[in-house]
């Protein structure tokens, strides 16, 4: 069942020359896990923004095409009202933050949608447990490391009960063990809460690993779709055009054919097709 | 030539919080090195000491013969060039070329010297075209490069890098590693501050983790990821690369595969 549908969708922020999307199309079925990869500039956030409504409705650019989200028309409704459905992260955290303790920042989102008292403690301790940020309550958002103001902003949209995340370059400003908590989150969200995660991201290796659907953006038309066992292994030789990187076990398998039994794309399968 | 020394270095910001405990280090002229850890380990409050932007609260540190102590950041600045991990925070000219040119005329060049090392280091960086451009009219990429280029013109001995390679696409990161490799046949000394462990595994020759304040591991990068305890303790996770050579045999106890086109060769 798809939730999220686009048909030739064409994006040009206004006063700008150039398309930042140019005909995009893409459908992406409930419980997806969709990696969008590309260069800057290819137009990965404003896809993105255009997913959760904020472009044309907050970010004024002219929309040309089809999209639906959940049923929805997003640039035709509220961007708040949506965010109820489509919970978003962005690349840094600290500016999403406002409040002066943990619970205050994951209420917030819901006061605002006028959900009842007794549902909001619950929700924010359903989503602060589902982001490993329990016993935080009452902790300020600006004294907690960036993997947990990422992963507390997570629990700000969860709160909100969405069926999709948009995630934008969520782990760029974070050190290791903050990759690795928001990554771990994100796949328990997807694999066990079956939310639908539509990602930017440049770490080729961990897309790998969780993707169902990789989709490559050049200059706002996606030039490659399809799993990630299916895409890296036909870009090995055009990385430099393409501006993505492949995984490393995938450029040594393409480089040794003849050792491994398929090209592989993560380090497990590689292991496993080596023919030793 | 400058030889930077670090002996006993303590540091407690005004709060109170000790951030680097206890560290000696020595590097010489030419080294590449890298310095490791997670946020918070005191791996940026360690190199901000080598160009003076933090001084000792106990202990010294040398560049040169110059004691940081006795030294202010513009003296130091001539031998060891920063560059900021947000070009945002180093910016502030109203075009490229003013940027480029500020450093230079700070360090007293003339201005014929100053006008080729302008035009040398703009080709360098793809950044010609855009001379007459406010740099913050430039995307992140390339506002990143005058940071770097800016810097480099003036032509330190040392050369401090802190994360350069977060936010950067592929090819970003592609530009910033070549620079590096120029700077290393330059025989400059290039300390990078970084996440980015191919960068790390490929382009350095000796890492400093840092952890909770202290330096646990000086070491090779081969070193550094087949030393089992330290990657746990840190939570560092070796090149994929690293880990594949590992798993099936191809390298051995002491020793790793550091780059694809050493695991072609060895497989």
């Amino acid at each position: 069942m798809s939730v999220i549908k686009v048909e030739n969708l064409t994006v040009q922020y206004t006063g700008e020359e150039h398309k930042a999307l140019d005909g995009v199309s893409l459908e992406i079925n409930k419980g997806e896990f969709v990696a969008i990869l590309g260069a800057h500039g290819a137009g990965k956030t404003t896809l993105c923004l255009s997913l959760n409504g904020i472009v044309p409705n907050m970010i004024s650019a002219d929309m040309y095409g089809m999209i639906e989200v959940l049923g929805e028309i997003p640039p035709k409704i509220p961007v708040r009202q949506l965010a109820a459905k489509v919970g978003s992260i962005f690349d840094n955290p600290e500016f999403q933050m406002s409040q002066l303790t943990v619970f205050e920042e994951v209420a917030l989102g819901l006061q605002n949608l006028g959900v009842d008292k007794v549902t909001i403690e619950k929700n924010i301790k359903e989503s602060l447990k589902l982001v490993g940020l329990e016993g935080f309550e009452e902790r300020s958002p600006f004294e907690i490391s960036g993997g947990q103001q990422q992963r507390l902003a997570m629990a700000s949209a969860l709160a909100m009960k969405p069926e999709i995340l948009i995630l934008d370059e969520p782990t760029s400003n974070l050190d290791p063990i903050g990759k690795e908590e928001v990554f771990s989150v994100t796949r328990s969200l997807n694999r066990e809460e079956g939310l639908t995660v539509v990602i930017a991201e440049h770490e080729v290796e961990v897309i790998s690993e969780f993707a169902d659907q990789v989709v490559f953006l050049e200059n706002g038309k996606i030039i490659e779709k399809g799993t990630p066992s299916e895409i890296f292994p036909t870009i090995v030789d055009r990385q430099e055009l393409v501006g993505v990187r492949v995984p490393q076990v995938t450029e040594l398998a393409s480089n040794k054919r003849n050792l491994f039994k398929t090209i592989p794309v993560t380090l497990s399968q590689a292991v496993e097709s080596y023919k030793s | 030539m400058t030889e930077l020394k670090v002996e006993n270095l303590k540091h407690v910001y005004p709060n109170g919080v000790t951030a680097v405990n206890g560290v000696n280090v020595s590097i010489s002229q030419g080294e590449q090195i890298s310095v490791v850890g997670q946020n918070g380990s005191g791996k940026t409050t360690l190199v901000k000491h080598w160009n003076g932007l933090l001084k000792p609260t106990d202990g010294k540190v040398f560049v040169g013969d110059l004691d940081t102590h006795e030294h202010s950041v513009n003296v130091l600045a001539r031998t060891v060039g920063y560059v900021f991990q947000n070009p945002n925070h180093q910016i502030f000219a109203a075009s490229v070329k003013d940027e480029l040119e500020f450093g230079l005329k700070n360090i007293g060049l003339p201005e014929d010297e100053i006008n080729t090392r302008v035009e040398h280091i703009s080709e360098e960086f793809g950044l010609t075209e855009f001379l007459e451009v406010n740099p913050y009219r430039l995307g992140f990429s390339l506002r990143k490069s005058v940071g770097m280029a800016s810097i480099i013109a003036m032509e330190p001995d040392v050369i401090i890098l802190d994360e350069p390679t977060t936010g950067q696409d592929y090819l970003g990161i592609k530009a910033i590693r070549a620079s590096i490799k120029k700077l290393k046949e330059q025989g400059k000394t290039v300390i990078v501050v970084s996440h980015d462990m191919p960068l790390v595994a490929e382009d350095t020759n000796r890492v400093l983790v840092m952890c909770e304040t202290e330096l646990i591991f000086d070491g090779s990068p081969s070193e550094l990821f087949a030393t089992e305890s330290i990657l746990k303790r840190t939570n560092l996770l070796p090149p994929q690369i690293t880990s594949f050579m590992h798993k099936i045999g191809k390298s051995s106890a002491s020793e790793s595969i550091l780059s694809v086109s050493e695991a072609i060769d060895k497989i």
